[in-house]
């Protein structure tokens, strides 16, 4: 555990990276030497259907770890899982998890996001009636203002208001956000809201950030601004898990990918090692054993069509998640 | 503003409800009515000796005025009785024992009356009971006498609250103004049957089939027009409060105050071993039964049954699938009316009489039936208005005062919320 | 002129009534619960019956009037904590189906004649077995007071002409004071915020001028009430001001937004709420007490119908500002007499009666409410531009 320190600024560099990864295992729930979260044993049912079924995980410390999977894998709900917004059927029956060394079992979402994992939403939940600085001033921790005695005695909070805005006003003009502060967030467009989400998320100080799907719905101009925001966070000694579809962009960024299907991991390992694993091909497309993932002939309308197909049912397992979570 | 005009307002609003409007007013006299309360003139004091089903005739009743002085009546062949007062104040009603039936007696000797105001009705029920009235063995027919009755408000309570679970299935909406379309329905049994003379029969059916297309057009021209505005689910339900209050209200504009009854007749009684109960609720029970099986068949069953299941587990899917959701909301809000008329028209005729605020008596515990059994699932709203049914009519026999029996059906409710939230039988896995 | 003078008369009584500022308290509170906290607290009516019986229980039974507010506050906090443990970790509505069924549980309760020597059952706590104390508090002169001794009789002998122009002026005023609460930051705070109590001030004393109102000093409903209950309103608005612009204010909204993001952020979202609901239930209780403090303790007049008139103040108002719930309510109960007085005025008996017009204008209230919902849901004071975006 104390070596980390050193190691995180030395992981900016690229061939520092390769040479860790290249040290961990090419195998679902492999060992990692220094991993910041460790999970164990969660299953998820949802009614008959196991959503989830992790048995082992770890991400390592300082690299931007991927999750991926088919439609319908179950990243969103591990994801919900692991950071409390929801709870593993296993939950007292085995299942464990532990974040920098602090157990998570029994942890609500608000502390872990406190003990310094925050997260992001597939569907962005920008606070839309809100001003964009009034979202990002809303992500700082201890805030002395909200409590509820202090927030009327202004001359208690003023001065730490002060602080976190110029913080916050940093952090809007590194998203290119800094004009737009003073409007709604509801006129943001959605690439925008995504920037705000994760600009927010920065508030906290996490040491792990988690994004769920953060390319999804951005226009492409502004997906190589965000990787680039991805990657200077890792620069910059954080740890980054991320879900993601488009394996351009896992292939582009990520220092570790883990695969996940029909809920459970079928394969860990660097990028490249990871998109010829036959156990990975099986499970992202079935029968098309032989196209390469990343390959644009796949785009032919019969698989477009089976493709709106398996967005349809996965928009629906989303729907009943949210449903699901909308009831806590 | 005129009568007409507030009625123009309203029935642009709410169209089918101007036959109500413009045939229920001023026929007010169709009802037995033995003293007319006055406006700042005079108030009535009057009840029924016995019940409605088994009246008591030839008692002498006897009024005390807060002066002293007594005034006696007789009851009629009704056993209703009457006394007209000039002056607010505590009366006290009593009944001669010497006059009384053999074999009975008053459970109290005095009933107090207190007249708080002219112009109004006052009630005062004198309580029979057997002279050889006996705690120990009444307890279990009372029991059973309650069961009965609990299970007859529970299937009427079902009635409403399966087309209220299904609304808020499809829809997420709690539709507040759901009691009013109970009212509804015993408002148009009295005027189909008792003011136009209908069938009972006929006139039911005609109430039936008018609740459903009221239904029908409250989604055509409120209700899928605000969906399709994106209005929030709050404020519909908003909306719904305000249609309820103006339907309360517009209900007490046109038959005022006073409690109508859809036949004019006593009921017939039967008595089956310690249960007493009126043919009208067997009646009522058996077509409860037979429509609530109906429904669950129609849900289990036909191909519509299942899209509006589906519709309730998932719309998006269900959309997803090629289901017409706009098509099952309109068919859900018609039938969901419809059996809430239903509802209401048995119920005016299981207590033999309905009033502006019946509906509203009955909301609370709808909405219980319906959490209970689990939000949105149309077979745990069954379970649960039974459930209610049997509390609010058992609990008074097992010692909770009379005033609380309502109390006890909602405690219930939040006592369960905090153990098992998505009720008995919602689906665990839908709650984190 | 003689009959339009008697119905605004009439408004203006109902304007400054101790109920009017009740009611107005009630609902600040109701604004923390709905409008900034996205709570549906459909009870709002069972928080003031616990104020009003907390303090009137204790004060008929002899205890000091101030131990008799405690527990009304009390009384309150306890169902909040009641109320807010199961059910504000789940959805919205069942917050809302427990809070209007506990609200008529403890109607129930207190119509119940078991409890006839504590609550008077369904005849209620006469306001004369526990409002001498608050009486007493006065430091009013007795004998009465004509507000303001110099009206509009003395110019001109009340000539139709100045009243015309009174009324005109009036219009203009409170249209003004409306603008300038709707304008948000176009104009600086410190110049805008002392133009508003000016120009309240201001319509206040017009107001009183064109229509002179006379009560006693004290009195069972006198000025004395009418003070306390008005400074209360004034009170609470500006509590509610100091809280909702500082950070925890910020919590409430973006709880109202999206309580997994807050939650995401590592908020403690139920705490807030639990806060929220019991600050805005403190409200409500303040509210009964106020309401009963020139009437009578009636169980009946504190039912789910309050809440409902609540909600429709609230959004006539509008939810989520500093003055809109008490613009709301003044409106609300201004525009139900005006309805109910010009249908018994204007309107023969023949077509319809007393109790037929206040019938008429309940019709109306619940009419408004669902067209103020779906056209205009910020109401007079709000923010259209808030509004706009979806959930």
């Amino acid at each position: 555990m104390s070596e980390h320190t050193n190691t995180v600024s030395s992981l900016a560099d690229p061939a520092a990276r390769a040479a860790l990864t290249g040290g961990f295992e090419d195998a679902p729930g492999a060992a990692k030497p220094d991993p910041i979260l460790v999970v164990d044993n969660i299953v998820r049912q949802f009614g008959g259907m196991t959503a989830v079924d992790v048995q082992h995980l770890e991400v390592q410390r300082g690299l931007i770890t991927a999750l991926i999977g088919p439609n319908g894998a179950g990243k969103t709900t591990f994801f919900n899982l692991i950071t409390g917004f929801d709870r593993p059927t296993t939950a007292g029956k085995g299942a464990h998890w532990s974040f920098d060394g602090r157990t998570l079992d029994k942890t609500s979402a608000s502390s872990v996001a406190r003990a310094g994992m925050v997260r992001t939403f597939q569907l962005t939940k920008a606070l839309s009636r809100m001003t964009v600085i009034d979202n990002m001033m809303l992500g700082a921790q201890g805030q002395a203002g909200e409590n509820l005695f202090k927030s009327m005695f202004r001359p208690t909070w003023r001065s730490q208001e002060r602080e976190i805005e110029a913080k916050a006003d940093d952090l809007l003009a590194r998203f290119k956000l800094y004009e737009k502060k003073h409007d709604y967030a509801g006129s943001l467009s959605g690439g925008q809201r995504k920037l705000l989400e994760m600009a927010r998320a920065l508030m906290s100080d996490p040491k792990m950030i988690m994004l769920d799907e953060p390319m999804a719905g951005v226009n492409p101009a502004l997906t190589q601004s965000l990787l680039g925001h991805i990657q200077s966070l890792r620069d910059e000694g954080m740890t980054v898990l991320f879900v993601e579809h488009d394996m351009h962009v896992v292939r582009h960024i990520s220092d570790w990918v883990a695969v996940m299907a029909e809920g459970r991991l079928v394969a860990e390992g660097s990028a490249d090692t990871v998109m010829s694993n036959p156990a990975v091909i099986d499970a992202y497309l079935g029968a098309h054993h032989d196209t390469d993932l990343g390959d644009d002939a796949l785009l032919s309308e019969e698989h477009m069509q089976e493709l709106a197909e398996e967005v349809a049912a996965e928009e629906a397992e989303r729907e009943a998640e949210e449903e699901a979570e909308g009831l806590r | 503003m005129g009568r007409t005009t507030a009625g123009l307002v309203l029935a642009l609003l709410l169209a089918p409800f101007l036959v109500l409007m413009t045939s229920g007013s001023g026929s007010a006299s169709a009802v037995t009515v033995l003293c007319l309360p006055k406006a700042d003139e005079t108030a009535c004091i009057a009840s029924t000796m016995g019940s409605r089903a088994e009246p008591i005739a030839g008692v002498d009743v006897i009024l005390t005025a807060p002066d002293g002085s007594e005034q006696t009546v007789t009851t009629g062949d009704d056993g209703k009785w009457s006394f007209e007062v000039t002056e607010t104040g505590d009366y006290t009603v009593s009944a001669d024992p010497k006059t009384l039936p053999d074999g009975f007696e008053l459970e109290n000797e005095t009933v107090d009356v207190k007249v708080d105001k002219l112009g109004g009705s006052f009630g005062a029920i004198l309580q029979l009971r057997s002279e050889d009235y006996s705690a120990e063995t009444s307890k279990t027919d009372e029991i059973i006498q309650s069961t009965v009755n609990g299970l007859r408000l529970g299937l009427l309570l079902a009635l409403a609250s399966v087309g209220l679970s299904l609304i808020y299935g499809t829809t997420g909406l709690s539709n507040f103004a759901h009691a009013e379309q109970v009212t509804l329905g015993g408002m148009m049994g009295y005027l189909f049957v008792n003011q136009w003379g209908l069938n009972l029969w006929v006139g039911g059916l005609l109430v039936v089939l008018f609740c459903a297309f009221t239904g029908w057009g409250q989604d055509r021209v409120l209700w899928q027009p605000l969906r399709r505005r994106g209005l929030g689910l709050t404020q519909m339900m908003i909306v719904t409060i305000g249609l309820s209050l103006a339907l309360q209200y517009t209900y007490q504009y046109l038959v005022g105050a006073r409690t109508v009854r859809v036949v004019q007749d006593n009921p017939e009684v039967s008595t089956f071993g310690p249960v007493t109960i009126t043919h009208q609720s067997i009646v009522a029970m058996a077509i409860s039964v037979v429509v609530l099986a109906a429904v669950g068949y129609a849900l289990l069953r036909t191909r519509v049954g299942r899209a509006t299941r589906a519709v309730s587990d998932n719309p998006a899917l269900a959309a997803a699938s090629g289901i017409d959701t706009d098509k099952v909301i309109r068919l859900v809000w018609t039938v969901a009316m419809g059996l809430a008329g239903l509802s209401g028209l048995l119920y005016a005729l299981v207590v033999n009489g309905i009033k502006w605020d019946s509906g509203l008596q009955i909301l609370l515990l709808l909405f219980a039936a319906v959490t209970l059994g689990g939000l949105g699932t149309a077979f745990g709203a069954l379970v649960g208005a039974l459930i209610i049914g049997l509390v609010v009519e058992l609990s008074p026999v097992f010692g909770m005062p009379g005033d609380f029996k309502y109390a006890t059906a909602l405690l219930i409710l939040i006592l369960l919320l905090l153990v098992r939230p998505q009720g008995l039988l919602g689906k665990p896995q839908r709650v984190g | 002129m003689d009959n339009l003078q008697l119905i605004l008369n009439a408004m203006v009584r109902e304007a400054v009534s101790p109920q009017t500022a009740a009611v107005a308290i009630a609902v600040i509170g109701l604004n923390i619960h709905f409008g900034f906290t996205g709570l549906l607290n459909m009870g709002q009516a069972g928080f003031m019956l616990l104020g009003a019986y907390g303090m009137g229980i204790t004060v008929w039974q002899g205890l000091p009037f101030a131990l008799g507010i405690l527990f009304g506050f009390g009384a309150a906090l306890v169902f909040a904590l009641v109320l807010g443990v199961p059910t504000l970790k789940l959805r919205g509505d069942y917050l809302a189906i427990v809070t209007i069924s506990a609200a008529e549980i403890i109607r129930y309760v207190g119509r119940s004649s078991l409890l006839t020597d504590f609550t008077g059952s369904a005849q209620g706590i006469p306001g004369s077995q526990y409002t001498g104390p608050f009486r007493d508090l006065s430091f009013f002169p007795s004998g009465s007071l004509t507000l303001l001794p110099f009206n509009y009789h003395d110019v001109a002998d009340g000539a139709v002409w100045v009243r015309l122009l009174g009324w005109a002026i009036t219009i203009g005023a409170v249209a003004a004071l409306v603008y300038l609460l709707r304008s948000g930051d176009r104009f600086s705070g410190v110049a805008r915020n002392g133009l508003v109590v000016l120009l309240t001030v201001f319509t206040v004393l017009l107001v009183l001028f064109l229509f002179p109102l006379n009560y006693q000093w004290t009195g069972v409903s006198g000025w004395w009430v009418r003070f306390v209950a008005w400074s209360l309103v004034a009170v609470c608005c500006f509590v509610v001001y100091l809280l909702v612009r500082s950070p925890w204010g910020r919590l409430l909204r973006g709880i109202r937004e999206d309580e997994d993001a807050i939650r995401s952020l590592g908020k403690n979202v139920f705490a807030i709420k639990m806060q929220a609901l019991i600050i805005g239930g403190l409200f409500g209780a303040l509210g009964g007490m106020v309401y009963v403090l020139a009437s009578s303790v009636q169980p009946d007049s504190m039912g789910r119908s309050l809440t409902f008139f609540c909600y429709t103040a609230l959004l006539l108002g509008g939810a989520a500002t500093i003055f809109g719930p008490v613009l709301g309510t003044i409106m609300f109960y201004v525009g139900r007499v005006f309805i109910q007085q010009g249908a018994q005025v204007y309107v023969p008996d023949s077509i319809m009666n007393t109790q037929e017009a206040a019938w008429f204008s309940y019709i109306v209230v619940g009419i408004a409410l669902m067209l103020l919902v779906i056209f205009r849901p910020q109401g007079v004071l709000g923010d259209k531009r808030e509004l706009r975006f979806d959930v």
